[in-house]
């Protein structure tokens, strides 16, 4: 009964604001288990300036349904990866015979915060991190153990454990430092066309966020909510898979996961959501 | 033999005599059709939880059949009338004999 309410109200409200105005980003508000208050539509970072007058997370860009399943962990399908996560946390692995819990004790006071600030500087590598990267060190130096794939399961499984951790604390990239060189080699590519198409990152997420492109509701490509659980391939989605597919669907050929270029765009992504929540694991179409 | 199953529970701790609450269940299993072919071509058998039953000090709230189309991690969500204090028991049935099980107290309020 309550279900053929809603969807006369759906298709009511349809039919009274057809046209652009049904695809613009829902007002709406996330608190996840009535506890962590997420900020998912704030005032614009220096990384955007000029570009966009706000960012709003992908959260606002998707359905009632999927929103509500944000919003709890026993109905957000990404917690299950986190559980599993959870499980590896203290399972020793490798020649070392450590496991994460051995350095790190628990993972809701070491991690706390560090989704936020990922990818960053490692100055003993001398090089930018991802959050993927940083744990894979930790595997192969610490651990003596074999790295993860960088798009597996485990892997994602283990980030959406370190984010989850995080939620509600905002993204805070640094850009500037020694970083610089590959935040604006990341900013070069995300405004650089590719492909047949010829479409950069910004003809769809800065130009047209808010408007369909076919059946999908553009949103502004933020990067806050990752790993994301989709309910299209119903499994946790990392970053640098869904920039593969993203530039796959321009037809172009696309970087490899890990690769340098992608983790400048990943610095660069991250930083032009610095202000909004650390949202991962997120529900997400 | 399906791995990592763990069965999970919301349910309230107090509820007062005949209100109607809400149960959320979950059980992660990869729930595995037997329709499927692994990269060789061989049929990936058949690997599914096919009953699921909720009971209240013993009396049976709901029983499900499940069949090979219902997808991973199945979800149930459903309303049921807490008469008295006690123990809800639910039970997940796996193809290869194993048996999950959990219990919620449930007060009254």
């Amino acid at each position: 009964m309550k279900r053929t309410a809603l969807i006369t109200a759906i298709l009511g409200a349809s039919a009274l604001t057809a046209g652009a105005a049904w695809a613009e980003p829902v007002e709406d508000k996330l608190t996840v288990n009535g506890e962590i208050e997420v900020t998912t539509w704030t005032d614009a970072p220096a990384a955007v300036e000029g570009a966009l007058p706000e960012v709003i997370s992908g959260w606002h860009f998707r359905g009632t349904e999927t929103r509500a399943m944000q919003a709890d962990d026993f109905d957000n399908p990404g917690m299950i990866f986190v559980e599993d996560a959870m499980a590896s946390w203290d399972t020793a692995e490798g020649d070392a015979g450590k496991s994460c819990a051995s350095c790190h004790g628990d993972v809701e006071d070491s991690m706390k915060g560090v989704r936020a600030v990922y990818p960053k500087w490692n100055e003993d590598a001398g090089e930018v991190r991802t959050l993927e990267m940083q744990v894979n060190a930790c595997r192969t130096e610490n651990m003596e153990a074999e790295p993860l794939k960088y798009t597996g399961t485990e892997m994602t499984s283990m980030l959406a454990l370190i984010s989850s951790v995080s939620r509600g604390m905002p993204v805070n990239v640094a850009t500037d430092g020694p970083v610089a060189e590959a935040w604006e080699a990341g900013k070069e590519l995300y405004y650089t066309r590719t492909g047949q198409l010829e479409l950069s990152c910004a003809n769809c997420h800065e130009d047209n966020y808010g408007r369909m492109i076919r059946a999908d509701h553009l949103s502004q490509g933020q990067i806050n909510g990752f790993p994301v659980y989709r309910l299209k391939n119903t499994k946790l989605n990392s970053v640098h898979a869904r920039f593969k597919g993203c530039v796959r669907d321009t037809r172009a050929e696309t970087y490899k996961p890990g690769s340098p270029e992608f983790v400048a765009l990943e610095l660069y992504v991250a930083s032009r959501g610095n202000g909004l929540s650390v949202e991962g694991p997120s529900v997400r179409n | 033999m399906a791995d990592n199953v763990r069965p999970r529970v919301k349910a309230p701790r107090k509820a007062s005599a005949g209100e109607t609450v809400t149960i959320k269940t979950l059980i992660s299993h990869p729930m595995e059709s037997g329709q499927r072919k692994d990269a060789d071509g061989n049929t990936i058998p058949r690997s599914i939880i096919h009953r699921f039953t909720c009971e209240f000090n013993g009396e049976m709230v709901v029983d499900v059949t499940m069949e090979p189309a219902i997808s991973t991690n199945p979800y149930f969500e459903f309303e049921a009338m807490i008469p008295e204090a006690g123990d809800m028991t639910f039970t997940w049935y796996d193809d290869d004999g194993s048996v999950y099980e959990e219990t919620k107290s449930i007060a009254l309020a």
